[in-house]
């Protein structure tokens, strides 16, 4: 499904060049379950925004779907986003003033879905993840754990083929982090490709297929 | 993105910052607010002018002796000659004209009115029968002057109505006498109240035969000529006429000067119109500084919601997407300021009209377009370059900030 071809991500801080990503060769099949993990500053994140395409790489080739999409135009870019991608962040990343339902729903207003098609997947997703008592609450009136199941929710609404998530338990106790990888496994076993990128090595070990990053260079695949 | 969902996603941004948005709806209902009340205050003013105007009558052109162009090195003085006076021969020659339907010929002065031992001073007309109907006065009671040649005159007059208060208080003065200077006069009317009228009070008048006035102060010459012409469309050629019929009799001298209501009305017309425009124009300045409050009210507002942004990117909107929220809320906000004062601008018409019902205040229908008209688009034209900015936001940086 991502195929990564000497990927490299320079960025140029006050003159300095310093390197996110260096040549990043990685192929992750479809339905995989992967967890991206290393020390801060390793370039963990970096990658995941390369492959969710909200970062461009300086050198490199990335196909998704068998596709070339290195170069494609920001709003095509937009579109596969749309349409294959489903993100989750550390810090949830709601809008705050919108309830839960409508923070769910925002990714197929985005898409222009007929609002008749929108409420039906929307009150399904809000029994699937456990929310249906929350769903004219704010953000703000949530806990960490419902805020995170908002969030996979939402990144769920469109049926993303691909789920990346960026810490999704940093923010989150111990054992609300437990339910949160739990809700996102599912996911995954109901067919979704998962990128989990955390430096808990609880969480990363729970992948079937663990990559370690230090430097910005891919130090170690480890799969069974 | 459907439409219905970006005005929705819009309106929760504009009700999400209730503060925000309060404050650029007051700066943009102020704007609009004064503009409506100024210019309203403007047409206001403009069509009491009118009003006024046309109380003195309709079609009316009126001669004056002399003329107000300067031609030469004043020839009368260098020649010892003044002017020749208007007469009621000249007056009386206008009636050839088929373009005008009545005359009126006026002498003003000043005399004592006395009544037994009252006294009171002021302003004597001498006219003919005609002066009431192209004046569009109304006689109250009794009649006015009667008919016929008017270089012969009878004893009578007609008087105001404060005249006839002030010297018959509580009886009625019809067929009293009243001594003007050495001659009585016998009341045959007396004029309907009408008050003020471009700074002349014909209440206050005294309305003598033509040559009863002649005889009084002690003159053939004529203060002016009031003209009727027979219709709208007449009034040029009335004036034409007019014009020609005096020189003819002048012996071939342009020594009158024929002026008509209407162009008289044109000019204050223009001059009260460009006054409203230039005050309404002061007063849209106010908008512009309302635009510029919009740009930075929107500027801090992207760089508040840049996790926002960053978001709706990940989730795939585009930059045009994300522009286009932004513009919307704008023309939001600007609909919304437009709205508000509009309101708030035809309320203070309505307070100003209250307290000076005498002029027909409102509002002129291209400020009550233009205003809103210029609040949206000011208001869409200063977002422009904060939806920019957020359409351009990288989102990577944009998220990475809490």
């Amino acid at each position: 499904m991502i195929r990564l071809h000497g990927i490299e991500r320079v960025f140029h801080l006050g003159g300095e060049e310093v390197h996110a990503l260096r040549s990043v060769t990685l192929e992750i099949g479809r339905g995989e379950y992967v967890s991206i993990m290393g020390p801060s500053g390793s370039g963990k994140s970096t990658l995941l925004n390369v492959v969710g395409l909200l970062d461009r790489p300086s050198a490199g080739r990335y196909e998704l779907d068998d596709r070339d999409v290195t170069d494609l135009t920001d709003d095509e870019q937009a579109r596969i986003r749309r349409e294959r991608i489903g993100f989750v962040f550390q810090f949830f990343h709601l809008v705050p003033r919108l309830t839960a339902e409508q923070n769910i729903e925002l990714p197929m207003v985005l898409a222009g879905i007929d609002p008749a098609a929108r409420r039906a997947r929307r009150a399904r997703l809000l029994a699937e993840y456990g929310l249906e008592t929350r769903a004219r609450h704010r953000p703000d009136e949530l806990s960490g754990g419902q805020c995170q199941r908002v969030a996979i929710a939402r990144a769920m609404s469109m049926r993303p083929a691909l789920i990346l998530a960026d810490e999704p338990t940093g923010n989150l106790d111990r054992q609300t982090g437990q339910e949160v990888i739990a809700v996102l496994e599912r996911v995954h076993r109901d067919g979704g490709t998962l990128m989990l990128v955390t430096h808990d090595p609880e969480v990363g070990a729970r992948a079937r297929r663990r990559v370690r990053m230090v430097d910005g260079a891919v130090v170690s695949d480890e799969r069974p | 993105m459907r439409l219905a969902d970006l005005l929705e996603f819009a309106w929760r941004v504009l009700r999400g910052y209730p503060a925000r948005t309060l404050l650029i709806l007051v700066a943009m209902g102020i704007g609009v607010a004064a503009v409506v009340a100024v210019s309203s205050i403007g047409e206001g003013a403009r069509l009491y002018v009118i009003s006024q105007f046309g109380s003195l009558g309709t079609h009316l052109v009126i001669v004056l002796p002399g003329r107000s162009e300067t031609a030469g090195a004043m020839p009368g003085v260098l020649m010892g000659r003044t002017p020749r006076d208007l007469t009621i021969e000249d007056a009386l020659a206008l009636k050839r004209s088929p373009a005008i339907r009545r005359i009126a010929p006026l002498i003003v002065g000043a005399g004592d009115l006395r009544v037994g031992a009252r006294v009171r001073e002021g302003p004597v007309l001498g006219s003919t029968a005609e002066f009431v109907a192209i004046r569009h006065m109304e006689v109250a009671q009794g009649e006015f002057l009667p008919e016929g040649d008017p270089r012969h005159s009878q004893p009578v007059c007609v008087i105001g109505a404060t005249v006839a208060r002030e010297l018959f208080p509580g009886r009625s003065a019809l067929g009293e006498w009243v001594r003007i200077g050495d001659r009585r006069f016998r009341v045959l009317g007396v004029l309907a109240a009408q008050g003020e009228s471009l700074g002349f009070n014909t209440d206050e008048l005294v309305i003598v035969p033509l040559a009863a006035a002649q005889a009084l102060f002690n003159t053939d010459a004529l203060f002016r000529i009031l003209v009727e012409a027979k219709s709208r469309d007449q009034i040029a050629a009335a004036k034409d006429d007019a014009e020609e019929i005096i020189r003819e009799r002048h012996e071939g001298k342009r020594d009158v000067t024929v002026i008509t209501q209407d162009a008289v009305l044109a000019t204050f017309d223009r001059i009260l119109r460009a006054l409203t425009l230039a005050v309404g124009g002061l007063a849209a300045i106010s908008l512009a500084v309302a635009g510029i409050l919009i740009m930075n009210v929107m500027l801090i507002s992207v760089t508040q919601r840049r996790g926002e942004i960053g978001l709706l990117k990940a989730l795939g909107a585009t930059g045009a997407q994300i522009g286009l929220a932004f513009i919307t809320e704008a023309v939001l906000l600007g609909l919304g300021g437009a709205g508000l004062g509009l309101l708030v601008g035809k309320l203070g018409q309505l307070a100003i009209g209250h307290a000076y019902p005498s002029v027909p205040f409102t509002p002129p229908w291209w400020a009550v377009l233009a205003a809103p008209l210029t609040a949206i688009a000011t208001a869409v034209l200063f977002a422009v370059a904060p939806a920019r900015r957020a359409a351009r936001l990288d989102p990577v940086r944009a998220l990475s900030r809490r």
